[in-house]
């Protein structure tokens, strides 16, 4: 099926060959009762095919509703998201209707963080991988349907014998399996996992992160993952963003921002990762006060109130997204300040 | 230790249970529940072949057995031998010293009861035509105590009877056509319009909803007797029964699907909300198919709760309406229309016979809500 170039709003220009998805200028304000909070703003970074991005932040940092606006899960306020799609055009995805949508859905997929409520529980599981085909392909017969399910069931783990028991007879982890086959078999390019693995035992975090890792291996996904474990995104990640207060303050590739981070937020984040050794002593950057109310931001940098290397500067000026040493950064001093990382030979020794 | 072993649900037919199966067997641990739905199954079938059970007609009175207490059945002859089961037939007769009009029993006239005896004339479900029915009165030679004329010689009125002659027993299920019904029959109404504006407001959101909840609002605000009075003088005088019962269903749905709607709103907002509402989006499923494939069956079970719940209301809606004289009126009959007939002290004390249809709504009533409750402990099955 031939689309037509789409042109709604800004034209678009072709992605880069080496990028798949770029967040462009995102933002997303939620108003209630005349109070309005961002949520995510002006938050841009650029993801390239077959590799992971991780997102990390602390909980109401903005990670999960940027999540859902790159899925269009919620509309986003402000800001583009240019995808280039399986037929190797460029589209904006905010931008589309319902109609010019329908075939580029299937390309972005997302796996939640609650394995419970993510799954109907009034749905055999066989209907539940199964409705994306019913959607996307009504016309497919039943059997197609069901040897389909079968298939992506058994590249996730699950044992096809069980496909007719209903959610309430499986585990956490195995109902995340199941998550994940819904979400593979549409064949999608992108997907986004939001906490995708919080939710469950560390053991089954393991098992459900290697088997995100071999799907990616075996299909060539892209994974925009999204967590506020820091050993975990370290693990899956090639790059990571971190956010604090609804904007990015730091994106680079994973080892050399967790080995020397450019941003005082990272660094204390950073320091507070748990090391598996006992003899290990936690030098924790303890940091100041609460994270400050999203409606009402402090001025300047939203770091500022709890940065240890605050200056006068910081609290009147916001700092930009820039280039420092090939990573992106929003700190005035970023070249000034020498941080401490994660100490990798303390990690492994452990 | 296997004392302490329970039986546990591991089987493969648990894990391929259905949300239905679930709340079926949760719903069978609650006795109560079980033992109501048993006698509302009782009370659901009695109506269905009323006509068959009851031995008589509406239109069968006496004016000998005006007001007369249950007839007292026989299970021993004269002699103190043991025999069929047989009543007497009454006599009047005048007493000499207060010239009083006493009715007695007639030892002359000696009726037996039969099963499956022939009585007045009826159409079983509507269309069988036969004149069956389950018990009734025959003489020695086993001819229905009746006349030529298909008069009644001696009747068998085990609730005793009314003020008309006619069998209490009889009227009770013939009532409970209407009594039993009418709350489901409004139900249905009411299940339809609050599903739909409901849905409505709860889907939109905005201005729609705004302007259903204030209706809601000004609907409910006004008490509902008042509002059946004045509903009711809308009914135009002298129509048929079964026009009537439409009429009367249409009012009491009226008032019920505010409380219906309300529920479903803030079901279709919650469920809304649900992650695996927006996996389904996501996906690519229509808005109907996520209305109709996740949000509906989501919130089906509360609803049937609600209205097993709202149901002892209605029928306590209709009675009261009937025993009021807004409803049904006699001969047709329904509980409240019994019920009328027992409004004053004379029949409670002298007739006291007379308030046993009110055991039988007690009895629903009380079973309905049993049952609901049961149901409401059983409608989420997985929590």
């Amino acid at each position: 099926m031939a689309r037509k170039h789409i042109q709604v709003g800004e034209p678009v220009s072709p992605l880069p060959s080496d990028v798949l998805l770029s967040v462009q200028n995102v933002s997303k304000r939620f108003t209630s009762k005349g109070v309005c909070v961002r949520a995510v703003s002006d938050v841009s970074f650029d993801v390239c095919p077959g590799e992971t991005v991780g997102i990390v932040g602390e909980s109401g940092c903005g990670k999960t509703t940027l999540g859902r606006c790159i899925v269009r899960a919620i509309d986003a306020s402000e800001g583009r998201v240019l995808y280039r799609t399986l037929s190797g055009e460029t589209v904006d995805f905010l931008q589309l209707d319902d109609r010019q949508m329908k075939p580029v859905r299937k390309e972005i997929q997302m796996i939640f963080q609650d394995p419970y409520s993510s799954l109907d529980p009034r749905m055999t599981v066989l209907d539940i991988i199964g409705e994306p085909i019913r959607a996307n392909f009504p016309h497919m017969s039943k059997t197609e349907r069901e040897a389909l399910v079968k298939e992506i069931a058994a590249k996730v783990g699950l044992d096809t014998t069980y496909l007719m028991r209903y959610p309430h007879a499986f585990s956490g982890g195995q109902r995340q399996r199941i998550g994940i086959a819904r979400a593979l078999i549409l064949n999608p390019q992108l997907i986004v996992c939001d906490e995708a693995v919080s939710a469950l035992d560390v053991s089954i975090q393991a098992q459900i992160i290697n088997l995100l890792r071999d799907l990616q291996k075996e299909l060539g996904l892209t994974y925009i993952f999204i967590s506020h474990d820091l050993s975990v995104v370290e693990h899956i990640s090639n790059k990571v963003g971190v956010m604090y207060l609804g904007r990015m303050v730091e994106f680079g590739e994973t080892e050399k921002l967790f080995a020397s981070p450019k941003h005082p937020y990272t660094e204390a984040l950073l320091s507070a990762v748990p090391v598996a050794d006992p003899d290990v002593e936690m030098d924790r950057i303890p940091l100041a006060g609460e994270i400050p109310n999203p409606a009402n931001p402090p001025s300047g940098c939203y770091f500022h109130t709890r940065c240890r290397y605050c200056t006068k500067r910081c609290t009147e000026e916001a700092p930009e997204l820039r280039e420092v040493s090939g990573r992106m950064v929003a700190c005035h001093q970023a070249e000034l300040l020498s941080l401490r990382g994660f100490d990798y030979s303390q990690a492994e020794e452990g | 230790m296997a004392l302490f072993q329970k039986k546990r649900p591991t089987d493969e037919s648990y894990y391929m249970a259905s949300q239905w199966t679930l709340m079926w067997r949760k719903l069978q641990k609650h006795k109560l529940a079980k033992f109501s739905l048993l006698l509302l199954a009782i009370l659901y079938t009695g109506a269905l072949f009323a006509d068959f059970l009851a031995p008589y007609g509406l239109e069968e009175f006496s004016a000998l057995y005006k007001n007369t207490a249950p007839t007292r059945v026989y299970w021993t002859d004269e002699n103190g031998d043991f025999s069929r089961p047989y009543v007497y037939g009454l006599k009047k007769i005048n007493d000499r010293k207060t010239f009083k009009v006493i009715i007695t029993e007639d030892p002359e006239a000696k009726y037996y009861i039969d099963l499956f005896a022939e009585g007045c004339e009826y159409k079983l479900f509507g269309f069988i035509p036969t004149n069956i029915h389950l018990y009734g009165l025959v003489d020695e030679e086993g001819n229905p105590a009746r006349d030529q004329s298909g008069k009644t010689l001696a009747r068998i009125n085990i609730f005793g009877a009314d003020t008309n002659g006619g069998c209490i027993f009889s009227r009770v299920l013939f009532g409970s056509r209407v009594s039993l019904t009418v709350p489901f029959v409004s139900a249905a109404i009411s299940f339809v319009l609050g599903i739909l504006l409901g849905g409505i407001s709860g889907y939109f959101g905005g201005w729609i909803d705004n302007v259903i909840q204030r209706i809601i609002e000004v609907l409910s605000a006004i008490p509902s007797i008042p509002l059946w009075m004045a509903l009711s003088a809308a009914i135009p005088p002298g129509i048929s029964v079964s026009a009537m019962y439409l009429y009367i269903t249409i009012i009491l749905s009226f008032i019920g699907w505010t409380g219906l709607a309300r529920v479903v709103r803030g079901k279709f907002i919650s469920l809304r909300k649900e992650d695996y509402v927006t996996a389904a989006r996501l996906a690519g499923v229509s808005d109907f198919s996520i209305i109709v494939r996740h949000l509906v069956p989501g919130f089906l079970s509360y609803l049937i709760v609600n209205l097993t719940l709202g149901i002892p209301g209605s029928i306590l809606g209709e009675t009261s309406m009937s025993y009021l004289g807004l409803g049904m009126k006699a001969p047709a009959t329904s509980w409240g229309v019994l019920l009328k007939e027992t409004e004053d002290l004379v029949s409670v004390a002298q007739y006291p016979w007379r308030m046993i249809p009110l055991i039988f709504v007690i009895v629903t009533v009380l079973a309905f809500n049993f049952l609901g409750d049961g149901l409401r402990d059983a409608a989420d099955p997985y929590k």
